[in-house]
């Protein structure tokens, strides 16, 4: 085997390292949203999910978790940094026009969709998960959050911006995911393009519903 | 002087192995003292500089393309012809090489012909191992598809990309050679002198088309692999950088250049639409297997073609050659339409036409199966001329598209200067006076991959080489004429632009040199060129300098060349006072009008060897003997 | 019909360029290249340096030609290179802007000509199978799935003209390099340096400073020969694999799958 140094410097090793931390972080997300679907029964199951979470093999499975994603996250905000920066410099002088034939609005805001996602997660986590910037945070109350959160139409349209933003990053990045990672016969690269699509509009529409449904006033 | 053509004795079959046996071997160890020049990159100089570092030579390797991958044979549509027999149908070394012999209308060196053909068997194993895609049957086995001139299914190929193929699998040879460092490419480097010393080769003086620097690279032996000079045509269906001047430069420096007014002109390209037009391009000949060829029966019918009712129609080749029809040879093909445009009825905005049409086929077939046929050629005529041909007949005209002629070599492909090798289309040495469909990368390939690779070796192992030093006066004098020249052509600022003297040349050798020639055409053409030439150099304009990437410049001195070239064409055409193959002297026909040879007395190869500036260069002669093929009236009827 | 062109002017690799305007008359039937070639002649005459432009083949194989036409590589057409295009592709009254391919991998050498010799040292590296000449087994020893042969003929088809490089938004030369070695790839003759050629090509890839990679589609819409962005995805699993196990079967395994 090569150097895990030298694969993970060449073009096509960073790519696989973005793809592969992005099958995690695809996977979670879809987790993360069936899992929230809960609060549409009522306070008692989903608080009874979160306090699963947080207690599972003594409480050590969230960390593991946690630890995985962080790890997740970091490698995919490095990959995508690195290979930006490659990119920026194999072109210093630009077009003065440039006209797109195949590329999509999804593919060319990866970037600063990334950043978009990423300035999210942090306050998402300030908001749900310490309650930092929470207005009246209770721990352990998740379905009490969920809803004193929403219930703030600024924070609600923040969150569903925010959700269109990774709506457009999976619409690109679970397609390309199979796509690096080697998927190339034509009948499969087909359905990884519709499965990008199903999963960036299950995971969309799923997760703006909560703060829809919240200032709709069908949660309470 | 004397030509020797240095055939090896024995019968046919076995004068290339004896040849081989006799030959002097270069010691491994030793390979790598000698450095060998190639300069070209298409198949005879990619194979050949490929095959030789292979061997342990050291190999310069000079394309004036900015990639050794570009050189024209990529341009090659239809296939490579192999004796391999693969389909049980009577196919045989010999056959191929009686099939070439008289496709050249017995104007070609046996012993070479036979060769080519022995050694195509070993290309297509050679190709194959490389990694060309080659058309496969469902089987896995090889395709083949059968074309002009022969009665066997012997022609591979790559789609419509035969030439493409062969090309990038000759260059990946290459390429591994230069990352082994064996080979050292010199891409945008245009070769403007040849350096003799003691008489032999001794290297070349080259400038790089980017810097501008004049170089010059001194080795053992140099091999030209520099294609065709059918540009001369200024129209043609070569890559507009193809030029003569490398073998040019080799001619005036005492190399003979044989026959040269052996030009093949292809019966279907796309018609010239206006004077701006720079290039033309091939249709490939299969189209002729389904197409029928008429123009109208009146002179100067304007009408659309699908308002001419059939019975104002002229089928002409079927009307000529009601046996061979719309498939008669290239020659005769080309000549019938030319015939038919002179009279008048050409088709098209120029009267320069005929049409091609595929209407009853598609009656008969159907569109689909003509689009199975044909689609990729059907669409590339649509984007050139904006017609579909599915509904209006296509136009086609002939066009300048092979030069048969070249450097004169001998069995070992080296000029009359030693060290001085010949590779494909350059030399003029397998396809006498035509050459016959898909042979031509099979004659580059054999000369790159399978015959310099001997040859040179028996060379290097039988001469010294003591080293020259890079200010020997004949290096200077080299580097300095080439300075001069370049000084010379800059320092003009006349009023008119080469490209207009290349496309004045053009018409003339069009007109006098093409398809048809008579005496009184020639003398008129030998009459204007000079004047032309010197109209050149009082009158040509090159902006820019010398010490930069200069397009003009190099377009200059192509055309310099052109220009001398084209006197050269016509002189031979003049002296060659019969009719074979290409070369059709109106004088010399037979009742329905085939070339008449005259074997009595052009029976031979000629070679002109140049004796100075502004005199008349000799007329060497080389018999050819004909011990294998009984020299025949070519017929196709 | 008349044309305002707007073209990249650039003496030589050192100097700095600017765009200059011209005017241009055309016929509908020109090639670009021809119009181009008029321009040119214009310019000579009057003493000026003409534009300078690659070309030779013109007729869309050799892969010589090839530039940036109003933001679009080879121009507006598909599957077209530019000696291809036609100026009944543009109406009397256009403004066209006419740029080099835009990468650093492709240094500009004058006006509209590029130096692409990084491509030929990605073959260097790799792009090849290695079969002295003269050893060769008989052609139909091996016999090949038609359908591999077909779609190694897909690949093979790259004229290399660097349209995909000059397209891809990062210029990526993803699509060159998988081309070339999905063609050896796809073949029996190519699997012994399978593993080594995708680990060297990618190598040399990197090595000339092209961009990376991320999955746009604009080098597959520009190129003139249709080559697909599948054989992208089959270079980076090559690559992972050669990477993974250094082209190493385990021992005791039998080779020749592929």
């Amino acid at each position: 085997m090569d150097s895990a140094g030298g694969f993970a410097r060449s073009s096509i090793g960073r790519k696989v390292i973005m793809a592969s931390t992005g099958v995690i972080l695809v996977v979670y997300v879809i987790g993360h949203m069936i899992g929230n679907l809960q609060v549409y029964g009522g306070p008692e199951g989903i608080n009874a999910y979160g306090k699963f979470l947080h207690t599972f093999i003594h409480g050590q499975a969230i960390w593991v978790a946690r630890i995985v994603l962080l790890t997740a996250v970091l490698l995919h905000i490095w990959s995508a940094t690195s290979l930006t920066l490659t990119s920026r410099k194999a072109r210093g002088i630009g077009y003065r026009e440039q006209k797109w034939k195949e590329s999509t609005y999804a593919s060319r805001t990866m970037r600063w969709g990334g950043v978009i996602i990423l300035l999210f997660v942090i306050y998402h986590i300030l908001h749900f998960t310490t309650g930092t910037v929470h207005p009246d945070f209770v721990p352990g109350d998740v379905y009490h959050n969920f809803v004193a959160g929403f219930r703030v139409v600024p924070v609600s349209i923040v969150y569903i911006v925010a959700m269109i933003a990774l709506g457009l990053h999976l619409r690109h990045g679970v397609w390309s995911m199979f796509q690096t990672l080697g998927v190339s016969h034509p009948r499969y690269i087909g359905a990884a393009h519709v499965l990008a699509w199903v999963i960036a509009i299950a995971v969309t529409v799923g997760n703006i519903s909560f703060p829809l449904a919240v200032l709709a006033g069908v949660v309470k | 002087m004397e030509l020797k053509p240095n055939i090896p004795d024995g019968p046919i079959e076995k004068k290339w192995d004896r040849h081989r046996f006799e030959m002097k071997l270069v010691n491994p160890a030793n390979k790598r003292k000698y450095t060998v020049i190639m300069v070209g990159s298409g198949l005879a100089g990619a194979g050949g500089a490929a095959a030789m570092a292979e061997l342990g030579y050291k190999v310069k390797c000079f394309c004036y393309q900015d990639s050794p991958r570009r050189a024209h044979s990529i341009a090659a549509q239809g296939g490579i012809n192999a004796a391999k027999n693969y389909h049980n149908d009577g196919d045989s070394v010999f056959r191929l090489f009686y099939d070439t012999v008289k496709g050249g209308d017995f104007r070609a060196r046996e012993a070479n012909v036979y060769r080519l053909a022995q050694v195509s068997v070993n290309i297509i194993d050679q190709c194959v191992a490389l990694g060309v895609p080659f058309a496969r049957e469902y089987g896995g086995l090889l395709d083949n598809r059968s074309f002009g001139g022969a009665q066997v299914s012997r022609t591979f190929y790559a789609r419509g990309q035969t030439g493409q193929q062969l090309l990038l699998g000759a260059y990946q040879a290459l390429e591994r050679q230069i990352g082994l460092g064996q080979v050292e490419m010199f891409p945008r480097h245009e070769m403007q002198e040849l350096v003799l010393v003691d008489g032999k080769a001794r290297g070349i003086v080259v400038r790089d088309m980017v810097t501008g620097e004049v170089e010059t690279h001194l080795a053992d032996a140099v091999c030209l692999a520099t294609g065709g000079y059918g540009n001369v045509f200024y129209l043609a269906t070569y890559a507009k950088g193809c030029n003569t001047t490398a073998i040019w430069r080799a001619y005036k420096k005492g190399a003979p250049f044989a026959n040269p007014c052996f030009t093949q002109i292809h019966p279907t390209c796309i018609p010239v639409t206006g004077e701006y037009q720079s290039k033309l391009t091939l249709m490939s000949e299969s189209l002729r297997n389904d197409g029928r060829i008429w123009v109208p029966k009146a002179k100067g019918d304007k009408r659309a073609a699908n308002e001419i009712p059939k019975e104002e129609r002229d089928y002409y080749l079927e009307r000529m050659y009601p046996s061979f029809g719309n498939l008669a040879p290239r020659d005769i093909a080309s000549r019938a339409a030319k015939r038919v445009c002179d009279e008048g009825r050409g088709v098209g905005p120029t009267g320069f036409g005929v049409y091609l049409d595929f209407h009853d086929a598609i009656e008969r077939l159907g569109q689909k199966k003509i689009e199975e046929k044909y689609g990729n050629l059907f669409e590339m005529y649509e984007r050139i001329t904006d017609e579909d041909p599915y509904k209006v007949p296509m136009r086609i005209y002939p066009a300048s598209h092979y030069t048969m002629g070249g450097l004169w070599v001998d069995y070992n492909l080296m000029s009359t200067i030693p060290g001085l090798f010949v590779l494909g289309e350059a030399n003029f040495s397998d396809h006498g006076a035509n050459r016959l469909g898909a042979s031509a990368l099979m004659q580059g390939l054999g000369d790159g991959y399978f015959i310099i690779p001997y040859t040179i070796g028996n060379y290097l192992a039988r001469e010294k080489f003591p080293a020259v030093a890079a200010d020997h006066p004949e290096v200077r004098a080299a580097e300095k004429a080439v300075s001069d020249r370049t000084e010379r052509l800059l320092s003009i600022r006349g009023k008119r632009t080469a490209t207009s003297f290349h496309r004045e040349l053009g018409k003339i050798m069009w007109e006098h040199c093409g398809m048809a020639r008579d005496r009184k055409g020639l003398e008129h053409a030998l009459g204007k060129i000079p004047g032309l030439r010197e109209e050149f150099w009082k009158n040509v304009t090159v902006p820019g300098s010398g010490r930069e990437l200069n397009q003009s410049l190099e377009l200059a001195g192509r055309v310099a060349d052109f220009l001398e070239l084209g006197e050269l064409m016509c002189l031979d055409a003049l002296e060659r006072d019969e009719s074979c193959g290409s070369h059709f002297r109106l004088e010399h026909q037979m009742a329905d009008g085939e070339a008449k040879r005259n074997d009595e007395k052009f029976c031979h190869v000629a070679a002109w060897q140049y004796t100075g500036e502004g005199r008349k260069p000799d007329r060497l002669v080389e018999p050819l003997v004909y011990e294998n093929v009984e020299l025949a009236v070519r017929s196709y009827k | 019909m008349k044309l305002t062109l707007r073209i990249w002017r650039q003496k030589d690799a050192k100097s700095k360029g600017a765009f200059v305007t011209y005017t241009a008359e055309a016929d509908e039937e020109m090639s670009f290249l021809e119009m181009l070639d008029v321009v040119n002649e214009g310019l000579i005459q009057r003493g000026e340096e003409p534009i300078a432009f690659d070309h030779d083949c013109r007729e869309g194989i050799c892969g010589t030609c090839g530039f940036v036409i109003n933001g679009r590589a080879h121009g507006p057409r598909e599957r077209t290179t530019v000696c291809q295009l036609h100026m009944r592709s543009f109406q009397d009254g256009d403004t066209l802007t006419l740029e080099p391919w835009r990468a650093d991998a492709f240094p500009v050498l004058k006006d509209l000509v590029v130096d692409r010799g990084a491509f030929d040292r990605i073959i260097a590296a790799g792009g090849f199978i290695a079969s002295a000449i003269g050893g060769a087994p008989d052609a139909n020893a091996i016999p090949i799935r038609k359908e591999n042969a077909d779609l190694s003929m897909d690949a093979a088809a790259c004229i290399g003209c660097g349209a995909c490089v000059a397209a891809c938004p990062n210029a990526a030369a993803m699509l060159f390099v998988s081309a070339k070695m999905g063609h050896l790839a796809m073949l029996p003759q190519g699997q012994p340096e399978r593993m080594d050629r995708a680990r060297a090509m990618v190598a040399q890839m990197d090595a000339e400073g092209f961009g990376t990679c991320t999955n746009h589609g604009e080098c597959e819409a520009a190129c003139p020969k249709a080559i697909r962005m599948e054989f992208i995805g089959r270079m980076n699993a090559d690559y992972v694999k050669a990477s993974l196990t250094g082209g190493r079967r385990a021992a005791g395994s039998e080779g020749g799958s592929g």
